[in-house]
């Protein structure tokens, strides 16, 4: 019994250093970007496309100043408001569609509705109704994102294993048994993708929305430096903005996603293994 | 010794089943008994309806018409496709009716791992991924599934079909040293003339269209004490003397369940 606690210490740390090992190969890709984007910079000049160097200074200058913080926790804030909306809508309403194929024909128009309407238009109706508030934001990130989640859902919801739940039917399982032990754990792997997708664009969303509606945060910072013609500033903040989002999507969805699929990296070969 | 249905209780009784798909009637007033301990295998020609009557019988799909009477205790089935879990290991994909049962986690992996050693699963494979087992080995999970609730009842719906001749084999004499030592009585699903004379009691055959039952033939002595030559002769035997068999090779792909 200890030796089999053992091992799963022994196994956890193992996948917890691949994941760190695998870091290496994020830098180096991020290290190309910088490459290129210095050939840019050198080509074009400081006033097009400020050298990455110079960015990360300006950035860390903003990072260095307390106000600064308080216009990215407004933005992550409302960003992040909008997203656990949009989450939960999708995913009670994909669960609903993909078990039940009336709902599923009733929501797929509605869907293709929401998703032609540009969202820019959303910021426009949603300043209207809620003027320069969070309402606004969080309205336009809601309406954004949840369609994702939802279509993510739906999908697993519909693709999953009969043949399992005629299994679990055999041995006596319950309608909410079989919800609990297949579905869900079935929808998990659809769901995981779909969220990272959805808080991708909930924080682009909110920077966006904020920039339009003029409410502050990092989008209302944007504004201003764009106002300045601050090339350097507005990059810093995009550089912000994108490192908030990969600091989220590294520290929170990724192991949680791998944890869902350590059965599917079981069979990879070792070369493919992340 | 042969068993006969009339002798002791039946533990299960199916009387009048019917079933229709999309307004297609499958099944017509099927009555079939089995008495306790007894295994017997079903066959007929490819979609007559007998994977069909399996699911039914195991409450998997509810009958158009007719009655099922369980008077067994509790039943696994075997399906012809293991059906395990993909993200969970052998031991909680084995586990997993145990885990329908309500049962605390240390003795789900307790009678997992029994269920496991009677299968001859190996203890190391029980910590793989379904993907990372072979065919065969996936195969024994799903049997060791079935047996770790500690069935006296087990439904096989073809379970065999998908494996080679000598594994075919190998996981028939399982079934019958498992159906000995734990006295279980099967609903035995095959096409295989050959896999149901070696493993079952009687054998019973089904009408080509799925009405009804088109005969039952006991056979003799007992699951496991039948030599190959005894197998062979008495599948020759039914091919080519009783005209009960006459359609078992029959294949209609339009009705193919």
């Amino acid at each position: 019994m200890t030796t089999a606690r053992a091992d799963a210490v022994l196994d956890r740390l193992g996948r917890v250093g691949q994941f760190l090992w695998s870091g290496w190969a994020g830098l180096a890709g991020l290290a190309l970007f910088a490459a290129l984007w210095q050939a840019g910079h050198e080509r074009y000049g400081d006033f097009i496309l400020p050298a990455p160097l110079a960015t990360l200074a300006a950035g860390l200058t903003i990072a260095a100043d307390p106000a600064a913080w308080e216009l990215a926790g407004q933005t992550t804030l409302r960003a992040v408001e909008g997203f656990a909306l949009a989450a939960f809508a999708g995913a009670a309403g994909g669960l609903a569609a993909g078990y039940s194929p009336a709902t599923m024909r009733l929501a797929r128009p509605i869907l293709t509705v929401l998703l032609g309407v540009p969202p820019i238009a959303w910021i426009v109706l949603a300043m209207i109704w809620f003027g320069s508030t969070d309402g606004t934001i969080i309205t336009t990130v809601l309406v954004a994102a949840t369609p994702v989640v939802f279509v993510g859902v739906a999908e697993g919801a519909v693709t999953r294993d009969r043949g399992l739940d005629d299994m679990a039917r055999a041995f006596g399982a319950g309608p909410l048994a079989r919800l609990t032990t297949l579905g869900l754990r079935h929808v998990a792997a659809f769901l995981f993708p779909a969220l990272t997708v959805a808080l991708g664009s909930a924080f682009k969303v909110a920077v966006m929305a904020e920039l339009l509606a003029n409410t502050g945060g990092i989008g209302g910072a944007l504004a201003a430096a764009r106002a300045n013609l601050d090339v350097a500033e507005a990059l810093a903040w995009v550089l912000i903005a994108v490192t908030g989002l990969i600091v989220v999507e590294y520290t929170l969805v990724h192991p949680i996603r791998s944890e869902f699929e350590r059965w599917r990296n079981a069979a990879r070969p070792w070369g493919v293994k992340r | 010794m042969t068993r006969e249905t009339t002798g002791t209780a039946p533990s299960l009784t199916l009387s009048g089943i019917g079933h229709a798909y999309l307004g297609r009637t499958v099944l017509d007033a099927v009555d079939l008994s089995l008495a306790a301990g007894e295994v017997a295998a079903l066959v007929g020609p490819s979609g007559c309806g007998k994977s069909t009557l399996a699911h039914i019988a195991a409450g998997v799909v509810e009958p158009s018409r007719g009655r099922v009477a369980r008077r067994y205790r509790r039943h696994g089935m075997v399906f012809q496709d293991p059906r395990l879990l993909p993200w969970a290991t052998a031991r909680a994909n084995i586990a997993y009716p145990l885990r329908l049962l309500g049962l605390p986690r240390r003795e789900r992996r307790e009678r997992a791992e029994e269920a496991a050693r009677r299968v001859a699963l190996d203890r190391a494979d029980l910590d793989k991924f379904p993907v990372e087992l072979s065919g065969g080995m996936r195969q024994r999970a799903a049997i060791a599934r079935a047996l770790a609730i500690d069935p006296d009842f087990v439904y096989f719906d073809e379970p065999f079909t998908a494996l080679d001749v000598a594994l075919k084999r190998r996981m028939q004499d399982l079934v019958i040293e498992a159906a000995r030592g734990a006295r279980f009585g099967a609903l035995f699903i095959t096409h295989d003339l050959m896999e149901a004379v070696r493993i079952a009691h009687r054998v019973v055959v089904m009408d080509a269209q799925g009405r009804g039952i088109a005969g039952t033939r006991a056979v003799p002595s007992e699951p496991g004490a039948r030599d190959d030559g005894t197998v062979y002769r008495l599948v020759a035997g039914f091919l080519s003397d009783d005209p009960l068999f006459r359609h078992i090779h029959d294949i209609d792909e339009r009705r193919t369940q």
